[in-house]
């Protein structure tokens, strides 16, 4: 009996006092609006798909066909932008900047976590929040003076002003959130080591790293779709169109005339989303904790 | 090791040394980060200050010119528009993310079924790049195809397409839609998880007390999330004020700089325009307005630790 009331209680708790509610009056404030937002805030990708996937003739004609539908599905925008544009490299290029930009910030901010976490050495709560600060400091204004630095140092037009520019926003985050994660592992642990000579190295490496992984997936996805996404540096350190980003490269190369290529574009635009959502997909769990993680700090 | 007192002295050099090294293991742990930040975020910081004060163009480097810069924006009506524009939309696009975002958190707060899925796609166009999703929604305000205008004909609501981008206070709405759509789902779920931290217990206590559900949200809900709310509407304000894609994407600060923000003025001048300096003035007078935003994160901040009771 003891144990069924426990039961219930627990099931009710989850819900809070949802079960005060009768339905009808559920509907109206909780599923209806939860129904258009879902809508409002789907919509857009719906509508990138349908447009990819819809052949031209269909998608000017409001009046023969149901814009909202596509009745002959074409592969003809997909191709088109895969084998007769430089999407490909673009793609190939961001996977490359963002993999390099997220390892260089990940390393950095690894060892920097620990030290102002761990190691404490005199002026890291400074150094803690000098980090949080930089988080703070938005590309809008850095990308004329980055610009004028990066031509002065000879990377313009080359994949490293973008790879070397993108840590400044990402190490600040990586370092952040590792902190508390490592906030996290126990310090007796690390104690054991020390008492049993392992040096600070070892104890990072053998330890602390192996108990951090999914911190460290969090903090690499975030960083990976913070560096797919970064759209102003790309766009003001890169020249050629061959070496662009997937967002520049689409902006800028597949708008064009003014007939616009509407299915190439939501094409180039899907694709370009895939990426991240599916790496988002996998790690959704990470990714939501570790955002109200990093924010809840 | 073989006398006890000699490895007690041997314990103590080594902690004395240890004690030592801290600081400079901190420095060699620091410096990788340290140094990055410092060359690339620091330093051209400074740089952007010291370029406000110069006439740089591209190509030719500039002389000391003073306040010259900002004399020239200060009696320049368009950068005046472009900050009018970024307090409007910062104001407004914000205001509407917080109340949207509000109410979705409550409601994903409630009991549903497939809660989790639910809170995974309601992240989506917090994940897909900006860039991407603003060329969707450029297509979606196509001045002749735009699916908005043609549900809302079809539905008898309007008789003639919107020009969504083409009209100033049409295009000002249209990407203020769009940054709110963009940003409800990060004030959904970081409120989300502040809700998820309020007990129970207090809105049981309030109804017994005979708490309506109004007063509920006004008496409890609201007082213990306003911590959460001044970190993530400040994160939201930062993020927002300093935008530059979307408008990049969907108007270029057309029609007539009408959808000008201070970020994408700043880039027209000094990139595409070839000012370096007077692009520099631009951004470098976004940072008081920064620097408030920042202010206001503390001052959360500091409120929170007086709700926890002192400390930190």
């Amino acid at each position: 009996m003891a144990a069924i009331k426990e039961v219930e209680r627990q099931e009710t708790d989850e819900g809070g006092m949802g079960y005060l509610q009768s339905l009808p009056r559920r509907v109206v404030t909780v599923y209806l609006p939860l129904l258009v937002f879902l809508i409002v805030l789907l919509f857009p990708f719906y509508w990138m798909t349908i447009t990819a996937v819809k052949p031209n003739i269909e998608m000017t004609d409001y009046v023969n066909y149901n814009p909202f539908w596509v009745v002959h599905p074409t592969l003809e925008h997909i191709r088109y932008l895969l084998f007769e544009t430089s999407y490909p490299g673009w793609l190939l290029n961001t996977i490359i900047i963002s993999t390099a930009a997220t390892f260089l910030s990940l390393a950095a901010a690894v060892l920097a976590a620990y030290a102002i976490e761990r190691l404490r050495f005199s002026g890291a709560r400074q150094v803690g929040l000098a980090v949080f600060l930089a988080y703070l400091v938005p590309p809008s204004i850095l990308f004329i003076p980055l610009s004028v630095m990066v031509f002065n140092l000879g990377l313009y037009d080359t994949p490293f002003a973008l790879i070397l520019t993108y840590p400044t926003f990402l190490i600040p985050f990586c370092t952040w959130l590792l902190m508390s994660y490592f906030r996290s592992i126990p310090f007796e642990l690390e104690e054991c080591a020390l008492i049993d000579g392992a040096s600070r190295w070892q104890i990072l490496t053998k330890i602390v790293l192996p108990l951090s992984v999914p911190g460290l997936i969090s903090a690499g996805i975030f960083a990976f779709t913070l560096s797919w996404n970064e759209f102003i540096y790309a766009l003001t350190f890169i020249q050629s169109s061959e070496k662009k980003t997937v967002p520049v490269g689409v902006l800028t190369e597949l708008v064009r005339s003014d007939v616009y290529e509407w299915g190439a574009l939501m094409a180039g635009a899907l694709i370009g989303s895939l990426p991240v959502v599916v790496l988002y997909s996998f790690f959704v769990e990470h990714y939501v904790s570790s955002m109200t993680g990093a924010v809840k700090e | 090791m073989a006398v006890p007192s000699v490895a007690v002295q041997t314990r103590l050099s080594i902690r004395s040394r240890l004690a030592e090294s801290r600081n400079a293991l901190g420095f060699g742990f620091m410096l990788p980060a340290a140094a990055l930040l410092l060359v690339f975020l620091t330093y051209p910081l400074g740089l952007g200050v010291w370029l406000g004060f110069t006439d740089t163009r591209i190509g030719r480097p500039g002389i000391f010119i003073g306040v010259e810069n900002y004399e020239y924006l200060w009696s320049d009506s368009v950068f005046w528009l472009s900050v009018f524009n970024t307090l409007l939309y910062t104001v407004s696009a914000s205001i509407l993310k917080f109340v949207l975002g509000l109410w979705l958190a409550l409601i994903l707060n409630e009991k549903l079924p497939f809660k989790s899925f639910f809170r995974a796609v309601v992240l989506l166009p917090w994940v897909v790049p900006t860039v991407l999703s603003a060329i969707a929604f450029w297509w979606i305000y196509d001045s002749q195809f735009s699916i908005l205008s043609w549900a809302l004909q079809q539905m008898g609501l309007i008789d003639h397409r919107i020009n969504f981008l083409g009209d100033p206070t049409n295009a000002r709405a249209s990407v203020i839609a769009a940054n709110v759509w963009r940003g409800i789902p990060f004030v959904a779920i970081t409120l989300l998880a502040g809700l998820q931290t309020i007990p129970q217990s207090l809105y049981e206590a309030a109804t017994l007390d005979g708490a309506s559900r109004w007063q509920l949200f006004r008496y409890v809900t609201l007082p213990l999330l306003t911590p959460i709310i001044a970190i993530t509407m400040t994160f939201s304000v930062l993020f927002t004020f300093t935008d530059f894609q979307l408008i990049y994407v969907l108007t270029r600060g057309g029609p007539v700089n009408a959808t000008h923000l201070m970020a994408t003025l700043s880039f027209q001048r000094g990139i595409a325009g070839g000012q370096l300096g007077e692009g520099a003035a631009i951004a470098v007078a976004m940072i008081p307005f920064l620097l408030a935003a920042i202010l206001f994160s503390y001052f959360g901040l500091q409120r929170r630790r007086w709700q926890q009771g002192g400390g930190d």
